[in-house]
């Protein structure tokens, strides 16, 4: 320990460096964004941009060769087919049903933990909203896999108040329900975030203003809260979009979501070039999302 | 202040989202006990025997350890670069400062399948066959933004007059670096390398993508219940995963606490 804290102190190998780089800013800069930058243009801006370049070539029906001569043949596939225009559209009505639902069920929650809990009780829910987060994704979905099946939990429920049995263990339903269930702390915390934010004195004055709650909710709150909710929903609206495995495990037949297709596509019938085409889709919907969002302060909250 | 009513009304749908969010986690619990193999609710009676029978499992084994591995070496990179990334954005400006955080952010703000056909497409380009480490490199690229926005809100929240009060009293770069900046940041540091590896060890839809013939534990899990096999050995995994996760959680937690009290 001491002989190492001596030839730290004679000029050791790291302080001479660290010395160089603050009398170099400009090295500094570079040794210290130079690898994570590379990392992220090499190895996925880079893959984006053939992907979606990708996406104009085509793939020889007979031997499986990519043919990279410039095409809108894939496009013109996806846009003419009514099978994947109902799948592009079911996957966003999703999406955005999921992000209307979550957005419902937390905003009270996150009001609560910014106005109305204690210090105490905030920090308590505070972890307790994380906790479902950092537990296994395939376990909660399984588990209203178990819930919702022909004998759980749902229908021994239903069943005991006397109320008619329901199959929704593969539907629609169940994968809406296992979505807002998912995704759900996601939009709690940017929201508290938001919300937190807000001084006090806003409330009161808005009060001594003679605005009652709901007007300050509608006037004050909400419009200060907005871009906590935006940042909530770039997460379960890019979450639900991308996701396959939900629709495969609880979806039931003529489920399929973009996911299901574009996996199908690179997996099975090697058809890189429409699958690319296919993910453009949801790529031009974050896209446009993203870029609105920043527009509204969201990233600050995120 | 909200009125009595108001809150009540607020408390009581808290106390309902509580219920919807830990419901199905206790179900999960219960039916790892389940005696029988067939699910259904109530569970017949209680075992022990789905644990025997997982741990004894090799396939269960091997994935889990792959799982920890990738987690570790994903984390540590996400570290090292987010770390560095946060530095960068923080100490100096430069042209195109502001995209850096828009581009570390894009690996999980697209959609799962999206960055998982980009960095597939990638390993298939250079003719990288997938195995272990495309799983690594995969993880890592969406972990960097974890470890790079919990270190830059430190950064941001630590006055810059202390590591110039450091330099003025005599210590060099790399001393202020080691004695003042490191201790104020590392336990965002470890914060953020927590989240990244609870988010490694979990992901499925960038992994479908990126694994080879291994089996990641969820890529496992996935294709156990896909096919409907081996379902109570499947709730005992899960159970056990999910407890797991709460230890990380906690002690995150207890880092949390700590830096929302020092900046009051």
């Amino acid at each position: 320990m001491s002989s190492a804290h001596e030839t730290l102190r004679r000029g050791g190998v790291p302080r001479r460096f660290s010395g160089l780089l603050w009398r170099n800013p400009r090295l500094g800069l570079g040794s210290l964004l130079a690898p994570p930058l590379a990392w992220f243009i090499l190895i996925y801006l880079a893959a984006l941009v053939v992907l979606f370049v990708a996406a104009f070539w085509s793939v020889d029906p007979f031997t499986g060769e990519l043919d990279r001569t410039w095409t809108l043949d894939n496009f013109r596939a996806i846009l003419t087919s009514d099978t994947y225009r109902a799948i592009a559209l079911r996957t966003v009505a999703m999406a955005a049903a999921v992000t209307v639902t979550d957005a419902v069920l937390a905003f009270p929650f996150a009001y609560y933990m910014a106005r109305v809990a204690g210090p105490k009780l905030r920090v308590a829910l505070f972890a307790l909203v994380l906790l479902p987060l950092w537990s296994s994704y395939l376990a909660r979905v399984y588990a209203w896999r178990l819930i919702l099946s022909h004998d759980g939990v749902l229908n021994w429920a239903l069943k005991l108040v006397g109320l008619p049995q329901v199959d929704i263990g593969y539907s629609r339903w169940a994968m809406w329900i296992v979505f807002t269930y998912i995704w759900l702390p996601f939009m709690i915390m940017p929201l508290y975030a938001a919300l937190e934010r807000i001084p006090g004195n806003f409330f009161e004055a808005s009060g001594d203003l003679g605005a009652r709650g709901w007007r300050t909710t509608a006037k004050i709150v909400f419009p200060l809260a907005l871009p906590g909710l935006i940042a909530g929903s770039i997460f379960t609206f890019s979450l639900t979009l991308g996701d396959y495995i939900t629709p495969v495990l609880v979806g039931g037949p003529g489920s399929d979501f973009i996911g299901n297709v574009v996996y199908a596509n690179v997996g099975i019938a090697n058809n890189v070039p429409f699958a690319a085409a296919y993910a453009t889709l949801p790529l031009l919907v974050m896209a446009i999302y993203l870029l609105v969002a920043r527009r509204l302060g969201a990233f600050d909250m995120m | 202040m909200e009125s009595r009513a108001t809150r009540i009304v607020l408390g009581i749908w808290v106390a309902l989202v509580l219920v919807f969010l830990f419901g199905p986690i206790a179900i999960i619990a219960v039916y790892a006990f389940n005696a029988s193999n067939v699910q259904t609710w109530p569970i017949p009676g209680f075992s022990l025997r789905w644990f025997a029978s997982a741990w004894a499992n090799r396939e269960i084994r091997s994935s889990l350890l792959l799982s920890l591995e990738a987690g570790v070496i994903a984390t540590a990179i996400a570290v090292l670069l987010g770390t560095a990334a946060a530095f960068a954005v923080h100490r100096f400006r430069f042209v195109g400062r502001e995209a850096v955080s828009f581009i570390v952010v894009l690996p999980i703000a697209l959609p799962g399948i999206i960055t998982g056909m980009a960095l597939n497409s990638f390993f298939v380009f250079w003719g990288l066959g997938l195995s272990f480490w495309t799983i690594v490199i995969g993880h890592a690229t969406f972990c960097i933004v974890v470890v790079y926005n919990n270190v830059i809100a430190r950064l941001r929240r630590m006055p810059h007059s202390l590591s110039e009060a450091s330099m003025d009293l005599g210590a060099d770069s790399w001393r202020t670096f080691r004695l003042v900046t490191m201790p104020m940041i590392s336990t965002s540091l470890i914060g953020g390398a927590i989240l990244a590896f609870a988010l490694s060890f979990d992901e499925v839809i960038v992994t479908t993508f990126t694994a080879g013939a291994q089996n990641t534990l969820p890529l496992w899990i996935f294709g156990a219940i896909r096919l409907g096999q081996r379902l109570p050995e499947v709730n005992v995994v899960v159970l056990v995963v999910t407890a797991i996760t709460f230890i990380p959680v906690i002690v995150a937690y207890r880092y949390m606490d700590q830096s929302t009290d020092r900046s009051r």
